[in-house]
């Protein structure tokens, strides 16, 4: 009942003049009585719930947050850090994080300031991880999707190359690769690692597609003229952003990681450029004496990695089109 | 009579399943007239679906192959065109409207621009501009009320109703030459029904398209078709005109309906339903696939032998059936228990 009553209330255009408008609301046409729709519906879009689904994950709110602080920092190093990253400050040697003069994480054994380390260090990594989550998605989304689309043969194919791909020894390859290819270059790390583990999405991607291709408004753009490459396109890549933004998300943390532990293992980024994993790797030598070495540089890799992971459970929650109510 | 629009011959299609080959059309013949409402009637799974599905290349393959037949369309086989002409032809010269505008709609994706998208497949030279105009047009035209406002909305925010009348625009917006309603009422309540069959007729009178109607509903075909094809385990069984085919059809099946309808004009009892289970398409039935199931046949050993032809009846070859026996239906006027014929 309140519904219908509703209605009639509503039934003033969204277009009219807004409050104030002296002019009455137009009496209701009879054919929108007799159709359900009297009612001016504010167009909302999925991605409106998706937005507010997502605000309301307090942990991913402030994990973005920090992440964009991050980035910033990042992005505008050479501003932000206090010394460049191989400035050499010869009086002050291996001292500890102290407030006074700007060494607030201390400096490292040649008397670099440690903090703009960590900063071009986290800028290095973060463009490594860019690279590896935007290349993987594309590789990953093309090949899932191509599988998943025509199935058969193709997807046969495909998947076949792609447990190829997983069974290989992560570490091995990426050693063996980074020794052949040349190391150091952030661009050339970030693409071998690209090259390595996009496997997990293009599976994710395929399963998506599977399901997806069995639909009926597939059917439907298909007897209305649509081709292949629409179909998939733009009929069913939107439908599957949700799994890949997510899954991007966790490329992220994961890519970090890995850069991290090549950088440690001495093949990943070269120096004088500073890695995150680089900077922990060097720290190590010194043990406990100058703890900063480590503690700094490995802090900021678990919060970057929790970060990412937390906000690609926030996306993860609020992409699912299953939960269609706004958490309370 | 003008050139049929459409024409199918001989069409046979299978499905090669683990449990053996189902036969889901074998050898159907009709044709479609420009500017008529074609109705094809069965229960689910006589192969009504399938044969149109085939014709514009939509079914499964594998496991469905076409063995055989024609589907000519303006003088082209649909069958053995290539695959960039049919999508051509496609929501161009023969559109489709679904069974279920739930699931037939992108959920992701604006009503209007999906709609638009269809104009814009086949009219690649037209802007954006042109494709958001036509759909709006398109939307007032079946009857979307704030067609502005709906064209930015998302399937969700649609009541049934207005999005079968989405799937309507769509398919018209092309204004195609033949035009397939496939179950369009099935998945909605009666009273939606009742206005989607308005803008059903509203779409045929603006494209005068040639139009197959699907359906289980007799009423819907009452109040819609010109002609009707009744099916029966993948086999054409009877072909007329509506009249003739309520008022004195000439198959058993056919009878078999028109006992189960519930009529107003008419007092009965009970509905008279036909006795057992439609055939298992894998291994149907020798001879007449309907004779398990037929009150008429006897046990006659014809109707276990031999396949029935398509044999026209009366004057003008316009009503056909497949009943080695449909004289005697004729004589016995066996339809709605002494029907009488409407004033």
């Amino acid at each position: 009942m309140t519904d219908l009553i509703r209605t009639t209330e509503g039934a003033k255009p969204l277009d009219q003049s807004g409050p104030g408008g002296d002019e009455l609301p137009e009496p209701l046409h009879e054919d929108e009585l007799a159709h359900e729709s009297g009612v001016a519906v504010k167009a909302r879009s999925q991605w409106y719930y998706v937005r507010t689904r997502f605000l309301r994950h307090r942990l991913a709110v402030a994990s973005l947050i920090f992440l964009i602080f991050l980035v910033l920092l990042a992005i505008f190093a050479r501003r932000v850090s206090p010394y460049a990253y191989d400035e050499l400050d010869l009086m002050n040697i291996a001292q500890g994080p102290t407030r006074e003069g700007t060494h607030w994480f201390g400096t490292d054994l040649l008397g670099r300031d440690y903090l703009s380390r960590v900063i071009f260090g986290l800028r290095t990594s973060l463009w490594v991880a860019a690279l590896v989550a935007g290349l993987t998605t594309v590789i990953g989304t093309t090949i899932g999707s191509i599988a998943g689309y025509y199935g058969g043969t193709v997807d046969n194919l495909l998947m076949r190359f792609t447990d190829l791909m997983i069974t290989l020894p992560l570490l091995a390859v990426l050693l063996t690769a980074s020794v052949f290819l040349g190391n150091g270059d952030p661009v050339r790390v970030g693409i071998i690692l690209a090259l390595l583990i996009w496997t997990g999405l293009a599976r994710i991607v395929r399963g998506v597609f599977l399901s997806l291709r069995e639909k009926e408004f597939v059917e439907a753009a298909k007897a209305a003229g649509a081709g292949d490459a629409r179909i998939i396109i733009r009929h069913l890549l939107p439908n599957a952003v949700g799994p890949i933004i997510v899954s991007m998300t966790l490329i992220i943390a994961a890519a970090i990681l890995i850069e991290a532990a090549l950088s440690f293992l001495g093949f990943g980024i070269q120096p004088p450029t500073p890695a995150l994993g680089k900077l922990i790797a060097d720290g190590q030598t010194q043990g406990f004496e100058a703890w900063w070495l480590v503690t700094f540089p490995g802090l900021v890799i678990v919060a970057v990695a929790l970060a990412v992971n937390f906000i690609g459970d926030g996306l993860r929650d609020a992409l699912d089109p299953t939960q269609r109510r706004l958490r309370a | 009579m003008p050139d049929p629009v459409l024409s199918i011959r001989d069409m046979t299609v299978e499905f090669g399943t683990e449990d053996g080959v189902v036969h889901a059309v074998t050898g159907v013949n009709y044709d479609l007239f420009p500017g008529e409402i074609l109705g094809v009637i069965g229960e689910s799974g006589a192969g009504k679906s399938v044969s149109v599905m085939t014709m514009l290349d939509l079914i499964p393959k594998p496991p469905g192959r076409v063995v055989s037949g024609e589907a000519i369309f303006k003088g082209r086989d649909l069958l053995t065109m290539s695959k960039s002409e049919l999508r051509d032809v496609r929501g161009g010269d023969i559109a489709m409207i679904f069974q279920d505008p739930m699931t037939s709609l992108n959920p992701v994706l604006k009503v209007g621009s999906q709609i638009a998208e269809a104009v814009l497949a086949h009219n690649p030279k037209s802007s954006d501009d042109d494709g958001r105009k036509r759909a709006i047009e398109l939307l007032q035209l079946v009857g979307v009320p704030n067609a502005e406002q709906r064209y930015d909305q998302y399937p969700h925010e649609f009541s049934g109703g207005m999005r079968q009348r989405g799937m309507i625009a769509m398919a018209i917006a092309n204004s195609p030459s033949v035009l397939i309603a496939d179950e369009p009422t099935t998945a909605l309540d009666v009273t939606i029904q009742a206005q989607i069959v308005e803008v059903l007729k509203t779409a045929q009178r603006e494209t005068h398209a040639a139009t197959i109607l699907i359906t289980h509903d007799l009423g819907l075909i009452a109040e819609l078709a010109d002609r009707v094809v009744v099916m029966y385990a993948g086999r054409v069984v009877e072909l007329s005109d509506v009249f003739t085919i309520f008022n004195s059809p000439r198959h058993p099946y056919t009878v078999g309906l028109m006992n189960s309808l519930a009529r107003v004009d008419i007092d009965k009892e009970a509905l008279l339903p036909i006795p057992g289970q439609p055939p298992s398409m894998i291994s149907p039935p020798p001879g007449c696939a309907f004779h398990p199931r037929c009150l008429h046949s006897r046990g006659r050993a014809r109707c276990r032998t031999e396949v029935p032809p398509l044999r026209p009846f009366g004057e003008g070859g316009d009503h056909v059936s497949a009943c080695h026996f449909a004289e005697e239906l004729a004589e016995a006027e066996v339809v709605g228990i002494g029907a009488e014929q409407p004033a």
